[in-house]
């Protein structure tokens, strides 16, 4: 009796071992494709950037120089224009579109508001549409001619046209402009549906303990939507470091790269220009070790205090 | 009066751009694109998260990194990846439609997307299905698929529009006007220094309608592909 429960466990021990090792191994071929293609789509390209990097020489004839390019950087006037145009998208853009998006958010989590899907597909909407087709209609708009100016002069705002493409300063305007009526719908979508998920008891506490609707703002609702403004503002830094389509689109980086962005300064490095792909590796490189960064000091600034 | 140069527009549009070929290749791009993405990506999600073990969790957090990693950087090295691959087969190479699709297909996101997902599958269905005989891939294709059908579609939608609109690779890639995409279409038309407006706005309603009408048809899926990298 004992030798046959005996032999039953062994059994049993073998196969519970056997189909554990054959899940394993199953779960690897599942998720073969996906480690090879990201492997060889991105973090091998990512070595081979580096290396690139490394060298300098125009088109196929390159040649080892080691850090030459990166200290390169430093005395080129173009790549220094694209940073500064860079942060200043991001220092104006990402924190002004945050802020608008919070705030439709919290019109449209309100009950008491009428034709509330309207409103929320209609702020949405952008977020639908091709980049390249808003950009190109961004560049109509803003032109002298534009509808925009034509507003401006139809309300006495302005006497004559306002240059907004060929302004350097006007131009960085019209780009922060553009992307925010594209983003700011999408990152709104965020905030509305973490809004449900706030205890509405809370309000109705504060408002009892006489908490006017601002301070129930900075005291309840941005506490609550933190770590999903931290996602969002993470994710917007990243692809406004990697702005290219509206800057290609609407003004090609003009007027005399007061709006080129280091996405576009790589690709002229590579395609526009006498090809230099080891040092427009390096100019990308930059945007790699700030992506980094950035993400780093939002999780810091934010993640501390929880 | 509006409406009524319409047919003149569209006239204009087929003759001065081939605007056929575009919307073709954009197309085909798009949905096969769409279709690998949402096979390989359910997979990934799939197996990270039903045969779950630390080497895979592992496995997992390195994929995600690649989430940080910025196109701009891997640009040229993929570029120039497919120009080699040209010399060894052209219909793979640079300036082809493969190209354009293969780096586009496997991303982190759709990985993580499906993963957050099969957390709400019920486990249960696959003890049940081993029970009844069916292989590991026949679980997956026999009740995993059909029962995560509102994920797919979820997915489907941003795939198929992250393809259509993408913009950076086929300008990279795609070099001959034949292999053009819908975006690099209306891009050289709106760089044009005397600017037919009726022709551009007529192509860029064309090059919407799709994403238009997918988006109206499937609102709420839309909402929640695009929620789906931050639910559970």
């Amino acid at each position: 009796m004992s030798q046959v429960s005996g032999s039953a466990n062994n059994t049993k021990r073998q196969s519970t071992f056997f189909t554990r090792f054959k899940k394993n191994y199953i779960g690897w071929i599942f998720i073969l494709l996906s480690v090879l293609g990201i492997g060889l789509f991105y973090f091998y390209p990512m070595v081979q950037a580096f290396l690139l990097s490394l060298k300098s020489g125009m088109g196929a004839n390159l040649e080892y120089v080691g850090f030459d390019n990166y200290a390169r950087l430093f005395g080129d006037p173009t790549f220094i224009t694209s940073l500064t145009n860079t942060f200043i998208y991001l220092l104006v853009q990402v924190p002004v579109m945050i802020i608008l998006a919070l705030f439709f958010s919290v019109l449209l989590n309100d009950p008491k508001l009428k034709f509330r899907g309207f409103f929320r597909t209609a702020i949405f909407l952008p977020a639908v549409t091709s980049l390249v087709a808003y950009a190109v209609i961004f560049k109509y708009l803003f032109g002298n001619d534009g509808l925009v100016n034509e507003l401006l002069l139809g309300m006495n705002l302005i006497d004559t046209p306002l240059n907004w493409l060929s302004d350097p300063f006007l131009a960085k305007i019209t780009i922060i402009i553009a992307i925010t009526w594209r983003w700011t719908g999408y990152n709104m979508i965020f905030y509305l549906s973490a809004l449900q998920n706030v205890d509405k008891s809370m309000y109705e506490a504060a408002r009892i303990d006489g908490a006017s609707s601002i301070q129930q703002f900075f005291f309840i609702t941005i506490p609550m939507l933190k770590p999903i403004i931290l996602f969002t503002s993470i994710v917007s830094t990243i692809g406004t470091l990697q702005l290219f389509d509206e800057v290609m689109n609407i003004t090609n980086g003009g007027p005399g790269n007061s709006t080129l962005s280091i996405s576009m300064y790589i690709y002229n490095l590579s395609f526009e220009y006498t090809p230099d792909f080891g040092y427009a590796a390096t100019v990308s490189y930059v945007i790699v070790i700030l992506v980094v960064i950035l993400s780093f000091i939002q999780f810091r600034v934010a993640g501390d205090r929880d | 009066m509006p409406g009524t140069h319409l047919v003149e527009n569209l006239k204009n549009l087929f003759a001065t751009v081939d605007i056929g070929t575009a919307l073709m290749n954009s197309f085909i791009i798009a949905i096969i694109t769409t279709f690998l993405t949402l096979l390989i990506g359910s997979l990934a999600g799939y197996g990270f998260e039903i045969y779950r073990t630390k080497g895979k969790d592992m496995v997992f957090n390195i994929l995600l990194l690649s989430m940080m990693i910025p196109f701009a950087a891997i640009m040229i090295p993929l570029y120039r990846f497919f120009g080699q691959v040209s010399s060894v087969s052209p219909l793979i190479g640079i300036d082809t439609l493969a190209a354009a699709i293969l780096p586009t297909i496997i991303t982190a996101f759709f990985i993580f997307f499906f993963r957050q997902n099969t957390k709400m599958f019920a486990k249960e269905l696959v003890e049940a299905g081993r029970i009844d005989g069916l292989s590991e891939l026949g679980i997956f294709f026999r009740i995993y698929l059909p029962t995560m059908k509102t994920t797919y579609a979820a997915a489907a939608i941003i795939a198929f529009m992250n393809s259509w609109n993408n913009y950076l690779w086929p300008l990279v890639v795609l070099q001959s006007p034949e292999n053009q995409t819908i975006p690099l279409l209306i891009s050289n038309l709106g760089a044009g220094y005397t600017p037919d407006y009726g022709v551009i706005m007529t192509a860029i309603v064309i090059a919407t309608l799709p994403t238009a009408i997918v988006f109206f048809l499937m609102q709420r899926h839309f909402v929640a592909g695009m929620m789906g990298s931050v639910k559970g």
